[in-house]
């Protein structure tokens, strides 16, 4: 495919990988913000390409892993206990939440559906009057801009069985939180590639500038994610602080205006949860005013589980999430938590950091 | 889930008040909302994510991307390598 298999070209990943090899004068620490470059990375063995000049570290880049579990909770109970049509992206369906997860609700009997993108689960809406549907919207950025367009054409509609649950994050407080944690110990970001095609590079200069670091905003590919790491060594070798774009056919600076527009009309910037991290200052997205008619944790509010529920304690998806450790580190890993018995999201997203790990090395990964 | 697909326009048209595009994926043509991305025109290259265009793919800086690396890979390991 083209603009893929370009990426994927050994000679010059091997000349990339002997460029960060030679310009280390020290071992460097770089954490990437993005699942899918978690795969690739794992998948690839880039991490052994660059050690030990680089030692990467998988940041909170799965948004399904940072979903709430309250939210899947109330997905549930409203799969379950309604006549509504839940509709989600297929990720979703085998994450636990407290009791089980959305397959098993579906098989419950409960209306689960998997759609390729929220404008479809709105035209379904608009084909079954007098049922609701309901569309679990969880992600970046990236994904933000198709649920607007969903929300925006809902409204124009006037579809009044059409539903948001809405868990959408932003990246860049998340990578505030975690420079600025206690005992950081990430050298530079490799920002997430596609987050930055909506959204641009402004909001991260600031967050270079104040912690001192290079960010680069970064694709997927082994060639990608290998420049990425180069140009980020280049700038800390040289000691200064800054943002780059290595994923130019795709990332500029203003990122996409019409995607950013559409995403300001409907949502507005708040407060939010991440699963296994904690509530982020501005780290999500809420519907604002004239779109809070599709929320739906107002309209099943009746169905929210009164408990707060509790994550299963061996689970240290958090620290995962944080880059604290890696999968293998943890001692339930092919134990205790395996793809067909889950204890935390990390291990059933193809986003997850445990299954870029489960997948490559099964449960023979070490740490 | 940030997984964004390239993509090649094929035809523009509006449905419901929308601008939608099919487009090409390594010949499975799909439906795509363009409502972020207005002016995509039939031949663009398209990035494509949950059914809507995330951004119009810059061939030329793909192209010089790649030529740099490969010159930099010629010249040998540390030599020629590309400044930020």
């Amino acid at each position: 495919m083209r603009f893929v298999e370009e990426y994927r070209d050994p000679r010059l990943v091997r000349a990339l990988a002997e460029e960060i090899q030679g310009r280390a004068t020290r071992a460097w620490t770089i954490m990437e913000v993005c699942g899918g470059q978690t795969h690739s990375i794992v998948q690839h063995g880039l991490d052994e390409l660059v050690a030990p000049a680089v030692s990467l570290l998988h940041g909170p880049g799965c948004p399904v892993c940072v979903t709430p579990l309250e939210t899947l909770d109330l997905a549930l109970a409203i799969a379950e206990g309604s006549d509504a049509i839940l509709c989600s992206f297929g990720d979703m369906l085998r994450v636990p939440g407290s009791k089980h997860d959305l397959l098993t609700a579906r098989a419950r009997g409960g209306d689960v559906r998997v759609v390729y993108g929220p404008l479809d689960a709105a035209r379904l809406a608009g084909r079954t009057p007098g049922r609701p549907v309901v569309f679990l919207a969880v992600g970046f950025e990236t994904t933000a801009p198709a649920v607007a367009v969903a929300a925006r054409f809902a409204r124009r509609q006037r579809l009044e069985n059409f539903f948001l649950l809405v868990s959408h994050v932003r990246v860049p407080p998340a990578l505030e939180a975690i420079a600025g944690a206690p005992g950081a110990r990430v050298d530079a970001f490799l920002a997430a590639g596609h987050v930055c095609t909506v959204m641009g590079t402004a909001e991260y200069e600031p967050i270079a500038a104040r912690h001192g670091l290079p960010i680069v905003a970064t694709g997927f590919e082994p060639v990608d994610i290998l420049e990425g790491i180069a140009l980020a060594v280049a700038r800390l070798e040289a000691g200064e602080a800054g943002v780059d774009i290595q994923y130019r056919r795709a990332v500029r600076p203003g990122g996409n205006p019409a995607a950013r527009a559409l995403i300001d009309e409907v949502f507005e910037q708040a407060d939010r949860p991440w699963r296994g991290i904690g509530v982020v200052p501005g780290g999500g997205l809420a519907l604002r005013a004239p779109y809070r008619a599709l929320d739906a944790a107002t309209a099943f509010a009746r169905l929210a589980p009164s408990q707060a529920p509790r994550e299963p304690a061996s689970c240290r998806a958090g620290d995962v999430l944080r880059g604290a450790i890696r999968p293998p580190e943890c001692a339930e890993f092919g134990r205790g938590c395996t793809p067909e018995r889950p204890l935390g999201a990390p291990m059933v997203s193809s986003e997850g950091a445990c299954a870029a790990y489960w997948n490559r090395f099964g449960a023979e990964a070490r740490p | 889930m940030c997984l964004a697909v390239p993509g090649r326009v094929v035809e523009v048209y509006e449905e419901d008040g929308l601008r939608m595009a099919r487009v090409d994926f390594a010949g499975v043509r799909l439906r795509v909302c363009l409502e972020t991305l207005p002016e995509a025109e039939v031949g663009a290259w398209l990035l494509v994510h949950a059914g809507v265009a995330l951004q119009r793919l810059d061939a030329d800086a793909a192209e010089a991307g790649l030529a740099l690396l490969a010159e930099a890979a010629a010249a040998g390991a540390g030599a020629g390598a590309e400044e930020p």
